[in-house]
């Protein structure tokens, strides 16, 4: 049991031991990976043929995600019973059966131990005794559930179904995204140097996007006084903003002098603005919709480039962050254009994403001398709940309050 | 030998002028609607069209320099290009086919050092009136990235 004491305030306060604390991470692993929740897995449309495998992780645990022959989904632990090697080694494929290659244990695709070699030895010599139970240290199974096409997992018999955790809030606005059959577009992983909730922290973070993003502020694409709002589920744990497209005219950066509203002596412009051009594909004149789930999954649409982001701690200081970009089936040309053009916003290089990985790794380099002092978060004072401002940091407030209630701190 | 000569000058010239922050001469090593593509070799294997950066034309190459400059926040740092094993070849003597080795080393401001990319070159040259790229197509070995990529490679 961890013995850490929170400040006083409450929400408004989140200490920096929690980014920083060898003891916080394990027992993150257990209680919130391992624990209550359900954790993004990966796309169906990975996953789209009988036999189809993929690799991936729930924490630190890694994990097989598998269709069988028959289409059912599975997810089991990437670990034999028998000496807890990997069980698989590639990122991807089909196979018929799972064979360790340590000695040899084969597994079927919902991770049931199949055969065990020379388990009864070879003319009465050798081999496991008749009583032997290697089945006991199978790869622990999750429970896997899928929605929209995005496949979920949970460790734990206590997680309430897929829809319960989501919630009435922001299920509606998972559908909005995923209205049509995807088709990948391709992935790829954006190494960040800092602990896995401040990069949670930064996605439920309305107030930050246009004042680190000038990309965002200077093309008004997003700012605050444009038309949107925010959407916490009643726990907390996940959010949804969006932005409508609704141009914004105002000054209020520019009178502020705000930096991202650019200054006189920064006219930067656009020569080739097609690749902010928007189609409003979805009908309902959202420019950007973020939507966040505890512990770690992303799903964004940002103008006309959509993904699924995944966020996988690699221990205190390191998190990796795996991109996965998707179109639609039915794109025509034009639209995979504008998709693939776009994906210059996201990602390691993205005109937008680059500066995340920048602005959270500064905060786990600057606090790293004041573990006992506290992040101050009171834009839109002590509440959480949804919205129509996003001057507010009432999604980050529900994610301490949820990761509080696991950790039970 | 000429035209192997002609096409890894134009190779070095492009990692110097990176290497030495001379962003703005980076749109000048391609053609008017030279294309410039950065993808992960993951993805190219399996034909997903996915880049990690994609400009088309000389103005989009120029928006990236300007935004680099003007717009994204990043922490202050540099490369080190090394570019080798580049097999040239030309069927008509006015397009060039090329395919290179390339190293890039990211040194911080703090003086960290990093193996921050390797892969290949894949670029289409238009050898007149002077060789430029038509298309430069990077190819990561790795879909890793550490942080973010402001600098092309």
């Amino acid at each position: 049991m961890l013995q850490r004491s929170w400040p006083a305030e409450g929400v408004t306060r989140v200490p920096y031991w929690v980014y920083q604390d060898e003891e916080v991470y394990t027992e993150e692993q257990e209680k919130i990976f391992r624990g209550a929740t359900w954790n993004y897995l990966c796309l169906e449309a990975e996953l789209a043929e009988p036999q189809s495998f993929l690799t991936t992780f729930v924490g630190d645990m890694p994990v097989v995600v598998t269709r069988d022959a028959q289409g059912a989904l599975h997810a089991w632990e990437n670990r034999c019973a028998h000496r807890g090697a990997l069980v698989c080694m590639q990122a991807r494929g089909k196979a018929e059966r799972f064979t360790c290659i340590y000695h040899n244990w084969t597994y079927d695709h919902a991770g049931n131990l199949a055969t065990v070699a020379f388990r009864r030895g070879i003319a009465g010599k050798g081999g496991m005794p008749a009583d032997a139970k290697p089945e006991s240290q199978a790869p622990k199974k999750l429970r896997v559930s899928s929605i929209h096409g995005l496949v979920f997992g949970t460790l734990s018999d206590k997680a309430p179904s897929l829809d319960d955790y989501i919630g009435p809030e922001i299920l509606p606005r998972i559908k909005r995204v995923m209205k049509k059959p995807v088709k990948l577009l391709g992935i790829y992983t954006q190494v960040l140097p800092n602990n896995w909730k401040l990069y949670m922290d930064n996605v439920k973070d309305t107030y930050h996007a246009s004042l680190l993003h000038l990309f965002f502020t200077k093309f008004r694409i997003n700012r605050l006084t444009q038309k949107g709002g925010v959407f916490v589920s009643r726990d907390g744990a996940h959010h949804c903003t969006y932005t409508e497209m609704v141009e914004d005219l105002g000054d209020a950066y520019e009178k502020d002098g705000m930096r991202t509203a650019g200054s006189s002596l920064n006219q930067f412009q656009l020569e080739a603005p097609e690749v902010l051009e928007q189609v409003d594909e979805l009908g309902d004149g959202v420019a950007i919709q973020i939507l966040s789930m505890f512990p770690g999954f992303v799903l964004h649409q940002i103008r006309n480039s959509l993904a699924a982001r995944q966020v996988v701690p690699k221990g205190i200081d390191r998190t990796e962050l795996h991109w996965t970009l998707f179109g639609f089936e039915d794109d025509d040309e034009a639209m995979q254009r504008r998709r693939l053009l776009q994906a210059n916003l996201v990602g390691p290089a993205g005109y937008i994403s680059m500066e995340d990985g920048a602005a959270t790794g500064f905060v786990q380099r600057g606090v790293a001398g004041s573990p006992e002092r506290a992040s101050v978060i009171e834009m839109g004072g002590s509440t959480i709940g949804s919205g129509d401002s996003r001057i507010t940091e009432t999604a980050v407030r529900g994610l301490w309050q949820t990761w509080r209630r696991h950790m039970s701190l | 030998m000429e035209l192997q000569h002609a096409v890894e000058r134009l190779h070095a010239h492009y990692a110097h002028a990176l290497d030495a922050d001379r962003l703005e001469d980076w749109p000048g090593f391609f053609t008017e609607n030279g294309v410039y593509r950065i993808a992960t070799a993951e993805n190219e294997a399996r034909g997903l069209p996915l880049p990690v950066l994609y400009a088309e034309g000389r103005a989009m190459l120029r928006d990236r320099i300007a935004a680099l400059r003007h717009a994204n926040i990043y922490e202050p740092q540099r490369y080190r290009h090394l570019v080798s094993c580049s097999l040239v070849e030309s069927k008509d003597g006015k397009t060039a086919i090329s395919m290179s080795n390339f190293l890039v080393i990211r040194v911080m401001e703090n003086g960290e050092t990093l193996l921050f990319a390797c892969g290949r070159y894949l670029d289409r040259v238009a050898l007149l009136p002077e060789p430029r790229y038509e298309e430069r197509v990077v190819i990561c070995d790795s879909r890793r990235f550490d942080t973010l990529l402001a600098i092309p490679l």
